[in-house]
């Protein structure tokens, strides 16, 4: 499916350059602190509880969705032709607050509404699985399991 | 500051969409009808508050106005989240002896795509918005659609529930002479057949597009005793931003709904001699119909997870509910000027003169958005 006008992120950003690198090697990386070992994500500059030093660290990239919409027009023109396409919100396994905003897919690459007619609920098990956007945008995204 | 300050004038423009004006024109009306209200000069402000996302600097409104020498300006981020803080930040000015006259406006061309910065495309997202929009998760209603699903899932509220919301605001409208809504009934049949716009919300779960301003005059009340009206007092105001919390979509922390409001309301009620129990009528944030149940429980209304039953028995209703909320429609059926007309509407149940008016209203919460840091301000009169 074609990506122009995309709204993308920007990768260069030194605090979650390294999130987005990981994702264009199809992992999905998340910041620990180096001495408590408490998880964090979105990224941070240093760990907020005892200001610490955060590693990126590969993550097995299950987890169970904890919210979800479908998004229906006006949109951007972008993303219009696709709609309407959902949207999950997901907790990782074991990471209990750790949760990521990503496309529900039903394989790799594929369409973010190709998974509009499979039921969905609260609770489902999920894996995450990547999408190419942007020559340096993956984006990490999520398969019913 | 506790009933130190005084709201001393309101002013609005009309309320509708495609205004040939600009949103400096309709600021400059609104200001106007604000001073007028109170019976001070323009040459007497020396103060002005605004959110962030306000396009016009004050400079040009004092060019405009006329008013006096600014000693004090301020702007407050979040969107939906700063007009009760703009008014509580210009109280403060006063009450420090910083200033004298404060005015307080929004003004917003809101029926323009220009103005709704979700439809833009910026080059590249360099926010907090870039763990959620390249998703295409692109819009408030998007990201309050993802809380609202929760809720539901937790709490066992429905769209019944945020259809009965509507409604009632709807009624509320119905009489208001400035909603946009005004003569335009809303059925629980209409509410869901209506169009879905990001699952679980549909249109009438959003707020109006609106092009139109809204001002507000503060005074000390030493001075507010000289003014035209029946002065308003601040009896306490407050700020949130909870800690590890991010701006919505405040949806990667732990518990998402006790966030800004739970703290803002924590503050307001410490600094209060009005708790509870003893409000009248509640002005909430009410962008999406589903803050209105968060506010009702962060604002202590509501235990954690009543406040759809609360809404269901009828007690958000002018008509004999337990807490009249947004008595002149709201956001979703009066008007959406971020939440400034919220604040107007307050002061009006306190002057008495309400279109749709609480019998004997004496003390009101006003509150901004749940979905944001945030801010809240308890009138009395």
């Amino acid at each position: 499916m074609a990506t122009e006008n995309w709204v993308l992120p920007d990768t260069d950003d030194p605090v979650d350059a390294p999130f987005w690198r990981a994702a264009r090697a199809r992992r999905l990386e998340i910041q620990r602190c180096t001495s408590c070992a408490r998880s964090y994500y979105p990224p941070r500059v240093q760990c907020p509880a005892c200001h610490g030093k955060l590693e990126w660290q590969a993550v097995a990239g299950t987890g169970r969705i904890w919210s979800y919409v479908t998004v229906h027009p006006p949109l951007l023109p972008a993303y219009q032709p696709y709609a309407p396409y959902p949207i999950v919100l997901v907790e990782l396994d074991g990471q209990p607050g750790l949760r990521l905003i990503g496309n529900l897919l039903l394989e790799e690459e594929g369409a973010i509404n190709a998974a509009l007619d499979q039921p969905v609920a609260i609770g489902d098990p999920v894996r995450v699985t990547f999408r190419s956007v942007a020559d340096d945008v993956v984006l990490p995204c999520w398969i019913k399991i | 500051m506790k009933d130190e300050i005084a709201i001393v004038g309101i002013g609005e423009t009309a309320f509708g969409k495609g205004f040939a004006e600009s949103e400096l024109q309709l600021g400059c009306t609104a200001i106007g009808h604000a001073l007028d209200d109170a019976g001070i000069a323009a040459s007497e402000v020396d103060a002005v508050a605004c959110y962030t996302m306000e396009d016009t600097p004050e400079f040009e409104f004092s060019r405009s106005m006329g008013f006096g020498d600014l000693g004090y300006f301020s702007r407050v981020n979040f969107g939906g989240g700063a007009g009760c803080a703009a008014v509580g930040q210009a109280a403060m000015a006063i009450a420090a002896g910083q200033a004298n006259v404060a005015v307080v406006w929004r003004a917003r061309k809101r029926s323009g795509k220009a103005s709704r910065f979700w439809a833009q495309t910026p080059p590249r997202v360099s926010t907090h918005w870039k763990w959620s929009q390249p998703w295409g998760l692109l819009r408030p209603v998007d990201e309050v659609g993802l809380l609202t699903r929760r809720y539901f899932h937790d709490y066992g509220a429905s769209r019944e529930t945020l259809g009965r919301i509507a409604v009632t605001l709807r009624e509320h409208a119905l009489e208001n002479p400035r909603a946009m809504m005004r003569g335009r009934p809303l059925s629980i049949e209409d509410y869901l057949a209506g169009r879905i716009v990001s699952d679980p919300l549909c249109l009438f779960d959003n707020c109006l597009e609106t092009d139109g301003a809204v001002a507000l005059v503060l005074v000390h009340r030493e001075r507010a005793r000289d003014c035209k009206r029946r002065p308003v007092y601040i009896h306490a105001w407050a700020q949130g931003l909870a800690a590890g919390q991010q701006n919505m979509p405040n949806v990667f922390v732990p518990d998402p709904f006790t966030g800004a409001s739970a703290v803002a309301a924590r503050n307001l009620w410490r600094r209060s001699d009005i708790q509870p129990d003893d409000v009248d009528v509640a002005q909430f944030y009410d962008a999406f119909s589903s803050l209105i149940l968060f506010s009702l429980e962060s604002y202590g209304f509501c235990r954690r997870g009543e406040a759809a039953a609360f809404v269901e028995a009828g007690g958000i209703s002018v008509r004999g509910g337990r807490l009249p909320v947004n008595t002149a429609g709201g956001s979703l059926s009066e008007a959406y000027v971020h939440g400034l007309n919220l604040v107007t509407e307050g002061v009006r149940q306190l002057r008495g003169d309400a279109a749709t008016q609480v019998a004997g209203a004496t003390t009101c919460l006003v509150t901004s958005c749940d979905a944001t840091p945030t801010s809240a301000l308890l009138l009395r009169n």
